[in-house]
This record gives structure tokens, sequence and C-alpha cells, in this order.
């Protein structure tokens, strides 16, 4: 019986293709392995309950990050506050009311063009226009704002996705039973989009946790506990978030061991992240 | 309510605006005072000796860009033709969250990582005097931007059409010469734009090599320690005093590394715009 | 007919998970002949036209057993590489699928992955199958220009040069008209009658108008069976079967 192969040549080339490719892709797997290790390695051991629920104390020599954890909430939470709302309008706009073709391309292009912008850029940003020009200091709140527009493309772009895939029918439906434009928009269309907007969200999360260029120089570096008790001392709370604390313990003190705890307390919060996004665009998506 | 949605809308390009405009405003004063060919081709950056050039800075971070892209565009290429491709189902559903991870993986982890591994490492490999170097900030970077190049590229691999496959299976290629012959011409200009989306992460990455590089503003080369654009910002940002002339040559620098993204906001709008052409 | 069949089929069965979709088929289908597969859709004509090149290999969960040979060699032999079966039994698809790449790339692309790398051989080659492909006059100016300009007819008949350049003996037709205005069709109607002097086609269509133009030989096939198998003409004017002549004369389909 005649059994015809591949030419050698060609059997090599194909051999060397394929084992590129397991290569590369083993590569990738294979740094993310030796990341996740090293750092969980180094850093499980230096988490404890105290360290997770105290502020430092010199006299004692006990470490602590509680400050720094309550700082990265106070920054998610006054962040999203403010963008949610702007983000969310500004997709509403481009979807639903925007008649005006180069209006929208233009806002579609600043939009691109704030997502393009790295974050040392941002962080002069924040330094000259809310710390400085503003007058607010390096505060809490200073952080926040800049994130504010650093997150708003993040949202704008989540939201327009899933605004673009409500059916027009549902659109058609509402009006057809009378109802006004907004009272439209309120009761079927951003329901229907809501898995966007809670994707965005939790995006915005994400960057907001693993940021650090613009909070290294915006918010300050006080790793002691700050007053939230009132609005005006939430005003000036000042002090590093948890990326910021880690760049100070591993650059400024060489404490690798808390620099390490957390990396890993951060790395943990980036899988939390990635899961609920990823579960977010499941469950909450409505054919 | 129209009207306040259209602010909303108006938000992004006022943003846009606002940035601008206090950049260069903050920007150019600096630039005025030192003189522009001083400013950029000066090759010392001394602020305690008010020298300011920023040539080493900028060749840093070409050099660093480049060879970050050198090392990390055919591993996140190779890994997306995997992924889009090759991988058994199973297989790509374990490394895509993999690859996200390492997307959201913060920088100062990845600095972290490199300060105390990486640096080391290469100090004692090579029989260097300190690890710190352009190489520790490459190897850091070509990670860095593997997750972009990855899924930009995987996206547009995977939307090539069955029917080319096909036709090329039917001529007698086999499947990889297929995917390499066929689908990566076809997702030419997605790939592209993966790689220019790489180029802007690494020219753009501030904190992780500010921890491996060593922060010297060297010429570049490999095994010194050097000052890229972003890291020149940020290890004098705390430092400067508000309203020198330091501080005003750091809004410089970000003014200089806001017209190098510009460029390549420009040049991704080239590319996709290609795209659409063909 | 008194020449061996290129291919032989015999007993040929196949499955898609649970679907019996091909049962026990035996055909042999003769050199430069045309034979067309027949049958309403779902029947089955095209899988089968589809085992003949192993394109249905890449579909999970098939199951093929029986015999198929091509000029008495085992198609689904383990040992049998199904790249170089390929190259002998060339296809054109339902739609035409020119690559996104010049014309020339696109007939080149066969030979160059058969390890010809010579400009002149190539030359020579893509030359003659667009010329055996009756478009070579259309495009000889504007070989560097991309296939994707091309009209869809012209896309088809690039499709069948592109199949031609890697130099097979059999050509598969899968509906290749089916997508095309009628005068396209025609031109691709012809081009397979001349090209049967030194090729075999085999074409699925749904169209039985076509299989009496160009055929000599028709199989009709009907949930997964091959109910009947002829000389076009004859099976035209007299099927032997009642199902093969309630389906040509469109009691259903």
């Amino acid at each position: 019986m005649r059994v015809s192969q591949l030419p050698m040549r060609r059997r090599v080339w194909n051999l060397g293709a394929r084992v590129l490719l397991y290569l590369s892709a083993g590569l990738t797997c294979g740094l993310l392995v030796l990341l996740i290790g090293t750092i969980c390695a180094r850093g499980i051991r230096g988490i404890n309950w105290q360290m997770l629920t105290t502020a430092e104390s010199v006299l004692r020599g006990t470490v602590g990050i509680l400050p720094a954890i309550q700082n990265t909430l106070f920054v998610i939470v006054l962040s999203l506050l403010i963008v949610l709302p702007l983000g969310v309008g500004a997709a509403v706009y481009l979807t639903e009311y925007a008649k005006n073709h180069r209006l929208v391309s233009l806002i579609e292009f600043a939009t691109e063009t704030l997502a393009g912008i790295p974050s040392i850029i941002y962080a002069l940003v924040g330094v000259i226009i809310f710390c400085t020009a503003l007058g607010l200091q390096k505060t809490l709140v200073s952080g926040a704002l800049t994130l504010v527009i650093m997150n708003l493309p993040t949202i704008i772009r989540s939201t327009q996705e899933s605004l673009k895939t409500v059916p027009q029918s549902y659109r058609e439906g509402a009006l057809a039973l009378g109802s006004g434009k907004w009272h439209m928009i309120r009761t079927v269309v951003l329901p229907s989009s809501i898995d966007g907007i809670v994707t965005g969200s939790i995006l915005a999360i994400g960057r907001v946790v693993g940021e650090s260029a613009v909070l290294m120089y915006t918010v300050g570096l006080s790793t002691a506990m700050q007053d939230f008790s009132s609005l005006a001392a939430m005003m000036k709370a000042s002090g590093a978030t948890l990326t910021v604390a880690l760049y100070i313990y591993a650059k400024e003190r060489a404490d690798f061991t808390t620099a390490f705890a957390i990396a890993t307390i951060l790395l943990g919060l980036t899988v939390v992240i990635n899961g609920a996004a990823a579960l977010a665009g499941k469950k909450l998506k409505k054919v | 309510m129209q009207a306040v949605f259209f602010l909303c809308g108006l938000v992004a390009v006022g943003f846009v605006l606002l940035i601008t405009v206090y950049l260069v405003l903050s920007g150019l004063p600096a630039i005025r005072q030192i003189g522009l060919f001083d400013f950029l081709l000066g090759s010392t950056w001394a602020a305690g000796q008010g020298q300011f050039g920023i040539l080493p800075l900028i060749l840093t971070s070409v050099w660093g860009t480049a060879g970050a892209v050198l090392l990390g565009v055919p591993v996140g290429f190779l890994t997306a033709v995997f992924l889009a491709k090759v991988a058994p189902r199973r297989l790509a559903d374990v490394v895509r969250p993999a690859v996200s991870l390492l997307a959201g993986i913060p920088s100062v982890v990845y600095g972290l990582v490199g300060m105390i591994v990486l640096v080391p490492w290469l100090r004692d490999a090579l029989h260097l005097p300190a690890g710190d170097s352009l190489l520790a900030a490459i190897l850091v970077l070509a990670v860095m931007i593997l997750p972009s190049i990855i899924n930009l590229s995987e996206t547009a691999l995977a939307a090539v059409p069955k029917e080319y496959e096909e036709a090329s299976l039917a001529l007698g290629a086999t499947d990889l010469e297929t995917y390499f012959r066929v689908s990566v011409p076809a997702a030419k200009s997605g790939i592209a734009a993966a790689v220019v989306l790489g180029i802007g992460r690494a020219i753009g990455e501030a904190m992780a090599i500010l921890m491996v590089a060593g922060n010297v503003a060297n010429m570049p080369a490999l095994t010194k320690s050097v000052r890229f654009l972003t890291t020149g910002i940020a290890i004098e940002l705390n430092y400067s005093a508000e309203g020198s002339l330091q501080r005003q040559a750091l809004f410089s620098i970000g003014l200089v590394l806001f017209l190098f993204i510009m460029l390549i906001n420009v040049l991704l709008d080239l590319v996709l715009k290609h795209d659409k052409e063909v | 007919m008194q020449e061996e069949p290129i291919l032989r089929i015999q007993h040929l069965d196949l499955w898609y998970g649970e679907n019996h979709a091909l049962k026990d088929v035996a055909l042999d289908i003769p050199a430069h002949r045309i034979t067309a597969l027949i049958g309403p859709s779902g029947c089955g004509k095209s899988t089968f036209l589809r085992t003949l090149n192993r394109m249905n290999d890449l579909i999970p969960g098939i199951k093929i057993s029986g015999s198929l040979t091509y000029r008495g060699s085992e198609i689904y032999d383990p040992a049998q590489d199904v790249t170089p079966l390929r190259k002998n039994i060339g296809m054109v698809f339902q739609k035409p699928n020119p690559f996104p790449m010049s014309i020339y790339d696109n007939v080149a692309y066969g030979p160059r992955t058969h390890g010809i790398r010579s400009r002149v051989q190539l030359d020579e080659i893509v030359e003659r199958s667009l010329r055996s492909a009756a478009i070579w006059d259309e495009v000889k100016d504007r070989l560097k220009k991309s296939a994707l300009g091309l009209s869809g007819g012209q896309q088809q008949r690039l499709c069948i040069a592109r199949a031609l350049a890697a130099g097979p003996d059999v050509l598969l037709m899968d509906e290749s008209t089916s997508a095309l205005d009628p005068i396209s069709t025609s031109k691709i109607e012809d081009l397979a009658m001349e090209l049967k002097k030194e090729y075999t086609i085999v074409i699925v269509t749904h169209n039985m108008q076509q299989a009496v133009r160009v055929s000599d030989r028709t199989a009709f096939f009907l949930l997964g069976e091959l109910i009947e198998c002829g000389d076009t003409e004859k099976m035209f004017s007299q099927p032997a079967d009642k199902r093969t002549e309630d389906y040509i004369t469109g009691r259903f389909g």
C-alpha cells in the first residue's frame, strides 16, 4: 500500500513551530507561577491578624497596615462615587442622545486619549491641578480626584459596550407605551446594561488598588492612622495606600517581609477582582 | 435630563483639554529657561548643579522600550497564536485567566520582585558591581507588556474567518502552516496594534522600573544604572521644592513624555485605520 | 468504463456523536468524469464530499468506518498524512474564499506550501493555473493586487485556479456556484466541463438542472443513504428508485 507522508523539511518546520508555541505559552505561565510563588513564599509569613488590624507602632516595634487598608478603601469609594455618575452619564449621552457624529467622535477620541495616558503623567496632573492649583494639598481626596480622570474611560467604555447590546425593541417598546425618554432610559435601558456598569466598576476598583504612581505623589506618605470621623477630617486625611506602603517598606525602610506581605495581599485582591469581573460579566448578562 | 448627560459627555473632552493645557503651561517655563536645545540634547542631568539635559532619559526610554518589545513581542505573539489556535480548550481555559492575572498585578509588585529577585540574580550571574540596570528594567517591562500583546493579538487572530483556514487546509497545508501563513497575515493589523499598545505601556511605566533601574542619569548601556523619562519624573517629584526650576523641569519631562504618547496614539490610529481599508 | 475507479468507497458509515449521518455508502468515482452528488439539504452529500479529502477530521466527535481508497491506497490509513492527500484531492468551497493577499500569492500558496521556491517555476504554475481556470486574461495585469477586489465569480474562478496550482488530480466542488449569479455560474460550469479532460471532478449541487447540464454520473443521497447512482442521462430519464423519481420530479426537497 502506498502511503504518502510529509517531506522531511516540512515535518521539521512543523515540529519546530509547535515547540516554539508551547515554549512561549509555557514561558508565560511559568513566569506567572514564578511570580506568584516568590511573592507568596516570602509574603505569607508576614501576614497576621495584628498586622491587618492595627497601625504600626514604633514603641512596641509592631507592623500594621490597617491605615493603608482604610486609605485604599477611602480612595476607592470616593473615586467611584464621582466617576460612576460621570462615566455612565457620558455613555448614556453617547449611545442614547448624541446625534452629532462629529461630537461623538470627539468624545470618543478624548476617552481613548485619557485611556492611553500613562499614570506618571496623571501623577503630574494630580500634583499640578488638585494638590497645587485647587489647594487640596497631598490628601486622599486629591488622589481620588486624580483617579476619577484616570478611570473615566474604563467606566464609559464598559457601560457603552453594554448599552449597545440592549435591543432596540426594548427602547421602542417603552416609548410606545408612552414613557418619556429619560423614564425609558431609567427603567429599561440602564437596568439591562447593569452588567457593563458593574464590570466597569470592578475594573476601576482594580485599577485603584493597583495604582501606585498617581498615589505616590498625591496622597502623602504617612503610615499612621487617619481620621475619617468628619467631613472636614476626611478632606485633610493624607496617607499611603497599600501600593504606596509597599513601596515605602521596600525602598525606604528595607522591610521586605512587610513589603512581600503587602504584595501577597495585593495579589490576592487581584485574583478576587479578576474573578469578580469575569463572574459579573457572566451572571448579570441579560439576554 | 439631556443637558445633564451632554455635560457628562463633555467631561472627558474637558479633562483632555485641562491636562493638555496644564502640562503645556507647566512644562514650557523650564524649557524656555533652559533652552529647548540644551534641554532635549543636553547629556547631563544634575539638578544640584543646575544641569537639566534629558538626552540620557530619552535614549534610555527608547532603548528600554525597544528591548522590552524585542523580548516581549515574540513570546506574547506566539502565546497568542497558541491560545487562539492550537491550545486544547481546557488548557486555554487555564492559560487565559493566568494572562489576565499577569495583567492585573500592580506595578509595584513587579518592581518588588524585580528588586529582590531579579536584580541580585543579574548581579551574580553577570558579575556586576550592582544589578540595578537597564537590562533589569527591560526584563521587567518585557513581562509587563506580555498581557496586552497576548490579549490584543489573540482577539485579532480569533476574528480571522474560518473560511481562510479551511481553504488553506484543503490545499494541503498543515494546521500550523495555515496559522502562520494565512491566519497571522490576515490578522496583521490587529497584531501590529498590539505591538503599538505594548510600546505605549512600556514607555509609560514608572514605578516598576523605578525599583530596578538604579535611577542614575547615565547614557543607556545594558548593565549600567539608568533613568527613564518616567522615572526621571518619579525619582525627584517628591523631593523638589515647589516652584523651583528643578520641579518645573520635571513638568517639562512630563510634556515630552506626553508628546511621545500622543505620537504612539496617532500611530495606533493609523494602524487601525489601515485595517479598515483592506 | 473499464479502468479502475480513482476513488472507491465501500461500507462507509459516519457518525456525528449520536447522529448517524452516512449509512453504508458504496460508490465508485471514475477518472475524467464529473460526478454530481444530489439530494435534499441535510441528506449527507456535503458530509460525504468532505470525507474524500478528510476535511471532516476537524469536527470533534466524528466517527468514520468503512473503506475509502484513492488510487488504491486507504484514505483513512492512520499512517497516511492528510496533507499530501489534500494536495492530490483539491477542494473548492461554497462561498468564494480567496486569502486576503494578492492574486499571485493566492495561486502560489499551494505550490509554496509544498516546497516550490523558484520564482520562475512559480510564475509558470501561476500562469498555467489561472489560464486553466479561464481567468488569466481578466487578471494578468493585476496579479499583485488584492484578490478581495475581484467580483464574486472571479473570486471563485481564482479559488479554482488556486486549487489547481497545488497539483491535484481530483477536484471536489461543494456547491461552488450557489453564491454566484447565473452568468458566473455558467462560466464555472463550462470550466468544469473543460477541466474534466485532465481532472476528475465531484460536485455537490442542490440544483438538478446543473447536475443534468454538467455531470456524467449522478449519485442521489437521502437521509444519509445513497439511494441510486448511475449515468446522469439515464438516471434523469428512467430513475430506478421511486424516491429518486419523486425527488427529480420535484415532489420534495
